[in-house]
């Protein structure tokens, strides 16, 4: 589904890596290896050489903007540029049960100054889900949220993989990998190491 | 015309005495302010002086080639100050050529349009007209200019994780930069705004002040003050639209990403 080719930018690379549909893959690996500037690459926050295609696509085929609905990235701390949380989703019919999904149902109405780390973790996760992307590049989703929370989460991008999205998730918890039934891999100074099915077909 | 009153050097001298004054009680009182003071005063002096050497010079010339020297040494003049009033500069040609072209083609378009059209001097480049006009409307215009960049930039920088948020939801990078935007337009044209709601209420312009001096009908000092206002307001305003979307053209990509890349660090 995605395909990434030899990506490379000034800090990290060059990396491979192919998801297919309905599968999650997770990236790990010591702060400051580059797992950040990897999702930034391929959603083309910012400039690389390489390619990353989506179902045989490159990025440059598409426009930017609608690159980045089809391939939706949450950084590990989003953006808020309005002072509701209101004025930062999309009116869908689908909001609702999304924002009940995470446990946020009443959200709509507070300000974004009182929200928690959490909060806004879980909330930024809605609004990219609203674009209905076939990728998901997920920094650190869960960092900041409680046991229960997490499993909210967890159960809500599971769902997503069973509908065929593909999930590249950056996580620091070791257990997080199993539960999504994810396949591990681990990124070492801006490069992701051969992962175990290969190694072991080796 | 009913002339005006002459002034000499000793009136000059008469006139700074009670800022000679300040200086005797910023020593006496130890405030620190005599050296800057002093300097400044003495700066404008020869400024001034020698400002009023050169005109006399242009004017007496009567020629195209100076006038048009004269006003490229003011726009390079106002270009240096709005590129030193920035806290974050664009890198490169673009921090000074930017802000310097913007005031040019704005300050140069309105004043050649003020001329041509309501004063129409004879010649229509007549050195008298030209230079103090051009020079009011690049004033005005620098003020906007330097003011509208760097309130961009520096919500552009600062706000980075703002914009990349819309970016992410799929919008272009002018829909996401729409806030930074607005902030820089409303900075830049605020102060022609405010002067424009307190003139002739709390303060005489220095022009119409200037005529009236002069021994020209208030009436008549008054309408030459509208024109030059509404002058001023439009070169501000196309200065300002111009040199906030050419920075922010330049602060992103056709890819459309934020390119924070191309701006300087603060400056201290």
């Amino acid at each position: 589904m995605l395909t990434v080719t030899r990506l490379k930018t000034s800090l990290i690379g060059p990396i491979d890596l192919s998801l297919e549909p309905g599968s999650c893959t997770t990236v790990s690996g010591p702060s400051g290896a580059g797992k950040s500037l990897f999702l930034r690459a391929i959603t083309d926050l910012d400039e690389s050489a390489g390619t990353v295609s989506l179902n045989g696509r490159t990025k440059d085929d598409y426009p930017a903007p609608l690159w980045r609905k089809k391939i939706a990235y949450v950084p590990a701390e989003s953006g808020w540029w309005a002072e509701k949380v209101r004025d930062h989703f999309v009116d869908s019919p689908d909001l609702p049960a999304l924002l009940a999904s995470v446990g946020l149902q009443e959200a709509l109405s507070w300000e974004v100054s009182r929200l928690s780390t959490g909060e806004r973790q879980r909330l930024a996760l809605v609004r990219a889900l609203q674009l209905d992307p076939q990728v998901l590049l997920l920094d650190e989703p869960t960092s900041a949220l409680d046991p229960a929370s997490v499993a909210q989460v967890e159960a809500l991008l599971k769902t997503r993989v069973a509908s065929g999205n593909a999930i590249l998730l950056v996580t620091h918890d070791p257990e997080q990998p199993a539960r999504l039934n994810a396949i591990p891999r681990r990124m070492v100074s801006g490069r992701l190491l051969q992962d175990q099915h290969q190694r072991a077909a080796q | 015309m009913t002339g005006y009153q002459v002034l000499s050097y000793w009136d000059i001298l008469a006139a700074s005495v009670f800022l000679i004054l300040n200086a005797v009680f910023s020593i006496s009182l130890n405030l620190g302010l005599t050296r800057s003071l002093i300097v400044s005063a003495l700066r404008m002096t020869v400024q001034l002086l020698l400002v009023g050497l050169i005109l006399k010079a242009i004017f007496f010339a009567g020629s195209l080639l100076w006038t048009l020297l004269a006003a490229a040494v003011m726009v390079a003049f106002a270009g240096r100050e709005v590129w030193a009033r920035q806290n974050r500069r664009l890198k490169g040609l673009w921090g000074p050529g930017l802000g310097t072209a913007a005031m040019l083609i704005a300050g140069g378009l309105i004043t050649l349009y003020g001329l041509a059209g309501p004063i129409r001097p004879d010649p229509v480049w007549s050195p008298q007209y030209a230079l103090p006009l051009f020079g009011m409307v690049l004033g005005n215009t620098m003020t906007g200019v330097s003011l509208g960049l760097d309130t961009l930039h520096t919500a552009l920088a600062k706000g980075r994780r703002e914009v990349e948020a819309q970016l992410l939801l799929g919008r272009t990078r002018w829909e996401a930069t729409r806030p930074a935007a607005r902030q820089a337009l409303r900075s830049g044209f605020t102060p022609i705004i405010n002067s424009m709601a307190a003139t002739g209420v709390v303060s005489l312009p220095g022009m119409m002040t200037g005529q009236i001096l002069s021994g020209v009908d208030p009436q008549q000092a008054v309408k030459y003050q509208l024109l030059i206002m509404f002058l001023l307001g439009g070169s501000t305003g196309l200065g300002v639209l111009g040199a906030t979307f050419c920075s922010l053209w330049r602060l992103t990509d056709t890819r459309h990403r934020l390119r924070l890349d191309r701006l300087s660090g603060e400056t201290t």
